[in-house]
């Protein structure tokens, strides 16, 4: 090892209690950062996993306008021919073709207003994870006059799978829609607004109640990964060639506030781990301003000696590195045990379940301990270690040898 | 050897400034993290307090009164007689503030163009704004006039999904209380514009007199919304309200029919003290060590001390005053920078930014740092118990010297 | 050749309200291989007109040259890379770097020089082999006696082999003991190395070392004599030291 290393090193040891106070705290803000950091982005990849998969997806194709105003008129002409160019040119990937309208439900004892859905049955698991939530009886078969509901629509209609639901409503052309239809499931999602308002029907079905010919609402394409989403985009492009009318929504676009609360969630996390790191930069700032001051006399002899001050800046640097890849070191292990062990055995806290429940979060959350999560905290502190340390070693700079040889 | 207070304070105070780069330092240090625990519980009560707020205005009330059946069932059947009596004159009693009696319904609205199916408000005007509980916006056309008023408030956004606007008809189709569906067609009187605009698309308001008579009611309505001064508070006045409804009807506060915003309150107080630990934990490391490096420092004059005669707790007591007045700075520089910092933010933090995501959680686009006495009370005391706390070993050290070795010591 | 010649040097400091003369007009000139010493009571000028010397200190007026070489106008960097490359210096004590056993303290003023680690390793044995601390390169300071360190000092100031060694009273803490080995080191490396040496002090076993001694007061030169050497006067009696 280099002398200069070895001088570093050794120095920081000149004072065992105070390195190892300052490495303490390091040690303690990394390990604290990590935990934070992984149970945050754990929570945000299943925030929109969560809620992309449930039924939004990653993409949509649809009529311009109608993600806004939701009008049965701004409809995707053949809509099943469509979902299979789009598989074709997305392959690999889960593709389905949905209808959307409005209609008063009503059981023999309750009527509501209801939005139905009209979905391919054998097409609709691959994107969305709510025909795999039944709570009671069965999915779609694809027959004409099934239905399936949310629970608590269920629940506000007293209906139970064999029950009846009379559906009310207008036709795409305006004209008069009506159909009954046999519940066969129920699906409990957990989420309310879901279970409140859920109902689906087989698409061919739906399109002939709702006058609807061979139009749907929109193509709903789930991707393997979120990081596929702009190529999947451009790949849709030559859909769009011929029909002005039909845009590609991307999730972002489709859900807007996911990304916001994301993003929101994420500065104020950072305002209170900015506190954190300068907290304790302050404390190496402390400690290598104290361990600068206390050596003045030696820098003295160096400085007669001919080593240059910029060459004692660069030592106190070292030491400063050395001191801050020790807490990296420790904090980084400490931090891996941590979530390591969280992500094993999960991590929840009182109220979490109810606040969870609202971002489509699970009760538990096992945050998955990935290179971001273990690095992203513990390098920011040892960066703002080093930036402590440019005052102490900028002070030597200002040094005269025979002044600083003649102190304490 | 007697020593009052006043010297042992001088001596501390000296002592203090003798490395007085170190003294600034950790004086900015804590400062910074006080700073922090005020400023930041201070968002947060502000965040919490507005969410919480907006949820009632839309709840709406702190308290409300229901048939048994009509959480569960809501609808019609499940109504209540308007308040009478007992329950009455508690209503109208402090420190209740507002109530409205209101019949709120499932119902579709369709336009020529299209339907939806929201919830149907029949209200009192009057009574609802005691409670606050109208929209705040109106876009166009004008506010619901008496409970017999037969026209309808549409949200701008629900209504341009319905295609329709202010002046034309729309049918109004809902269950009465034979289980029959009634319509009747209605004007859009007015369009307003909520805070969110998901409340927007839920919520039409019509009278309540024309809402009872289409659906075959008298004088009942399935709804009444209480209010007070303080959401805080409710505890103080339900047991009262809810011996006078009497065992026939359920009423139940705020924390209860809205569990997600009762948690969030919890939760956040939580929240609050445990970031003020945690903050304190990170500054404790550097309040430690400055004690420690001064009790080193001093050794020989610590032995010195000692070999005078100054008792072991007089010199634990030194250096805990060292560390009292250290902390004491700190948190008067801490809670002046938190409110240098609070005041000019009274009039709210443009969050707009990220809007949409604000209204997952029921905010709206403005946030108000709430500064709370109680928070920069807590931040006080949890800096001067712990850190005592933690200048107890450095100071106890401190008493336990030898003052042979210590003198003996350059 | 003279080696080095100063000429009208002024040097005052400020010490409260007062000013202090440092150095009073001093004109001077040493030659290749002197072993010279500067006398005289605390607060003459001694330490000052050896820091002018050196570089470490810039006088108000005058001029110093270094063989040939004007010094008293060089930059603070220049300045560095004299004292680094062409003096050594030797402190009164504490001089060492504490954390660093006697061959890296050695070392690590030959590693700032630029000198690659083969030719460090060897020189640092030699060096300190030289100043008869061979076995003792890996002790630190503080495990080592006052002599020891001085001489791990002399090792360091002449590792790069400057011509010029500097020392201010370098025998201020040691028993006579050591202080007579110290000079004697001193001795043995003007007269086989050439080395011209600079000493102030005012020990007088040092001074007997000396072949010209000067004696400063109040910042000025009063007396400038040549002296023949004689360190047995300086030697304590046989057996004394143990």
């Amino acid at each position: 090892m280099n002398i200069t290393w070895r001088l570093a090193w050794r120095n920081l040891w000149r004072r065992r209690r105070r390195t190892w106070l300052t490495v303490g705290a390091m040690v303690f803000c990394n390990t604290l950062l990590i935990f934070l950091i992984s149970v945050q982005l754990g929570s945000y990849q299943m925030m929109i996993d969560n809620s992309l998969g449930a039924f939004s997806g990653h993409l949509q194709l649809q009529h311009e306008g109608f993600d806004e105003d939701q009008r049965i008129r701004q409809s995707v002409p053949a809509v099943t021919e469509r979902a299979l160019q789009v598989e074709a040119l997305l392959a690999g990937e889960a593709v389905a073709a949905r209808g959307v309208a409005y209609a008063l439900a009503s059981s023999e004892e309750r009527s509501f207003g209801i939005q139905v859905t009209g979905v391919q049955p054998a097409r609709e698991p691959g994107v969305s994870t709510l025909p795999g939530l039944l709570r009671e009886g069965r999915y779609l078969s694809g027959a004409d006059g099934e239905i399936v509901v949310g629970a608590l629509l269920a629940r506000n209609l007293r209906v139970g799978p064999g029950d009846e639901i009379t559906m009310l409503g207008s036709g795409r052309d305006g004209s008069f829609a009506a159909a009954i239809a046999t519940v066969v499931g129920i699906i409990e999602s957990g989420i309310p607004e879901l279970d409140r308002a859920l109902a689906q029907v087989s698409l061919p079905w739906f399109q002939a109640v709702f006058n609807m010919g061979d139009h749907g609402h929109s193509l709903v394409v789930r991707l393997r990964n979120l990081e596929r989403v702009p190529a999947a985009v451009v790949a849709l492009q030559p859909l769009l060639a011929g029909a002005p009318e039909l845009v590609v929504l991307d999730w972002d676009q489709l859900q807007p506030g996911l990304r916001q609360a994301i993003r929101s969630d994420m500065v104020s996390a950072w305002v209170m781990y900015g506190v954190l790191i300068l907290l304790v930069a302050f404390s190496v700032l402390n400690t290598q301003l104290m361990s600068v001051l206390e050596r003045t006399r030696e820098f003295g002899v160096m400085l007669a000696l001919g080593v240059s001050p910029g060459r004692l800046a660069r030592l106190v640097g070292l030491e400063t590195a050395l001191l801050a890849a020790l807490g990296l070191a420790l904090g980084v292990a400490a931090g891996g045990l941590l979530g390591w062990y969280l992500q094993q055995a999960g991590f929840t806290f009182p109220g979490m379940e109810e606040m969870n429940a609202r971002f489509n979060l699970p009760e538990r959350i096992y945050p998955p301990v990935t290179l971001a999560s273990l690095l992203w905290g513990p390098l920011t502190v040892f960066l703002g270690a080093l930036l402590a340390a440019v005052y102490p070693a900028l002070r030597l700079f200002g040094l005269q040898p025979v002044s600083a040889m003649r102190a304490g | 050897m007697h020593w009052p207070l006043t010297s042992l304070l001088t001596l501390a105070w000296r002592n203090l400034w003798r490395n007085y780069r170190r003294t600034l330092i950790m004086l900015l240090a804590i400062a910074l993290g006080v700073w922090a625990m005020i400023v930041m519980s201070a968002l947060m009560r502000g965040m919490t307090d507005q969410m919480v707020r907006n949820g009632l205005a839309t709840l709406p009330g702190e308290a409300q009164i229901h048939h048994p059946d009509f959480r569960l069932d809501p609808s019609v059947v499940n109504h209540m007689s308007m308040p009478a009596g007992n329950l009455l004159a508690q209503l109208n009693s402090a420190p209740i503030t507002a109530w409205a009696a209101r019949l709120r319904v499932p119902a579709v609205l369709a336009s020529e163009y299209a339907s939806r199916g929201v919830t149907v408000l029949g209200v009192d005007p009057v009574q609802e704004a005691a409670l606050g509980s109208l929209p705040e916006t109106l876009l166009e056309g004008r506010m619901l006039a008496s409970p017999d008023d037969r026209g309808i408030l549409l949200g701008a956004s629900l209504a341009r999904r319905l295609d329709t606007g202010l002046g034309k008809r729309i049918v109004l189709m809902s269950q009465d209380t034979e289980n029959n569906v009634a319509d009747r067609g209605v004007r859009v009187v007015g369009v307003y514009r909520a805070r969110l605009q998901g409340d927007e698309e839920r919520f039409a308001y019509v009278g309540r007199g024309a809402l009872q008579e289409l659906l075959g009611l008298e004088q009942e309505v399935t709804e009444i919304a209480v209010s007070a001064a303080d959401y805080r508070a409710v505890d103080a006045w339900l047991p009262a309200l809810r011996a006078s409804a009497g065992p026939g009807l359920e009423v139940l506060g705020w924390t209860e029919l809205h569990t997600f915003l009762g948690t969030m309150l919890a939760v956040q107080e939580g929240f609050v003290l445990v970031f003020m630990v945690v903050v304190f934990l990170v500054l404790s490391f550097g309040l430690i060590n400055t004690l420690v490096m001064a009790v080193f420092e001093r050794t020989r004059e610590l032995g010195l001390m000692q070999a005078l005669g100054m008792r072991p707790a007089l010199i634990l007591s030194q250096v805990l005053l060292e560390s009292l007045q250290l902390l004491a700075l700190g948190l008067l520089a801490g809670n002046g920078l938190a409110l240098a910092t609070l005041l000019p933010l009274r009039d709210g933090v443009d969050i707009s930014a990220v809007a949409e995501g604000m209204e997952m959680m029921e905010m709206g686009t403005t946030l108000y740092p709430l500064l709370a006495v109680n928070d920069m009370l807590l931040s006080t005391a949890v800096v001067l118990t712990l850190g005592l706390l933690a200048s107890l070993l450095p100071a106890w050290r401190a008493s336990r010297l030898d003052p042979v070795r210590a003198l003996a010591r350059h | 050749m003279s080696s080095i010649v100063c000429q009208d040097l002024c040097k005052t400091f400020a010490q409260g309200e007062e000013r202090i003369t440092g150095l009073d007009r001093v004109s001077l000139s040493i030659d290749a291989g002197e072993l010279l010493c500067l006398s005289g009571p605390s607060g003459s000028g001694k330490t000052t007109l050896l820091n002018a010397l050196g570089g470490l200190d810039t006088p108000d007026s005058g001029s110093i040259s270094l063989a040939g070489r004007r010094i008293d106008q060089l930059s603070r960097g220049a300045l560095a890379d004299l004292r680094l490359r062409e003096i050594g210096f030797v402190f009164q004590a504490y001089n060492l770097i504490p954390v660093l056993s006697a061959r890296e303290n050695v070392e690590f003023v030959m590693q700032v020089q630029g000198i690659p680690a083969g030719a460090r390793h060897q020189r640092a044995a030699a060096v300190l082999a030289e100043v008869g601390l061979a076995g003792l390169e890996d002790r630190r300071p503080a495990d080592m006696s006052g002599g020891q360190q001085q001489r791990v000092a002399v090792a360091r100031a002449i590792a790069s082999e400057p011509r010029l060694v500097l020392a201010d009273e370098p025998t201020a803490n040691l028993d006579s003991h050591s202080a007579t080995q110290l000079m004697d080191l001193f001795q043995a490396l003007n007269r086989d190395r050439g080395v011209t040496f600079v000493l102030a002090t005012h020990d007088p076993r040092v001074m007997a070392y000396a072949r010209r001694l000067i004696r400063m007061e109040d910042g000025r030169v009063i007396e400038d004599v040549a002296q023949q050497p004689s360190p047995s006067a300086g030697r304590p009696p046989a057996g004394g030291a143990g």
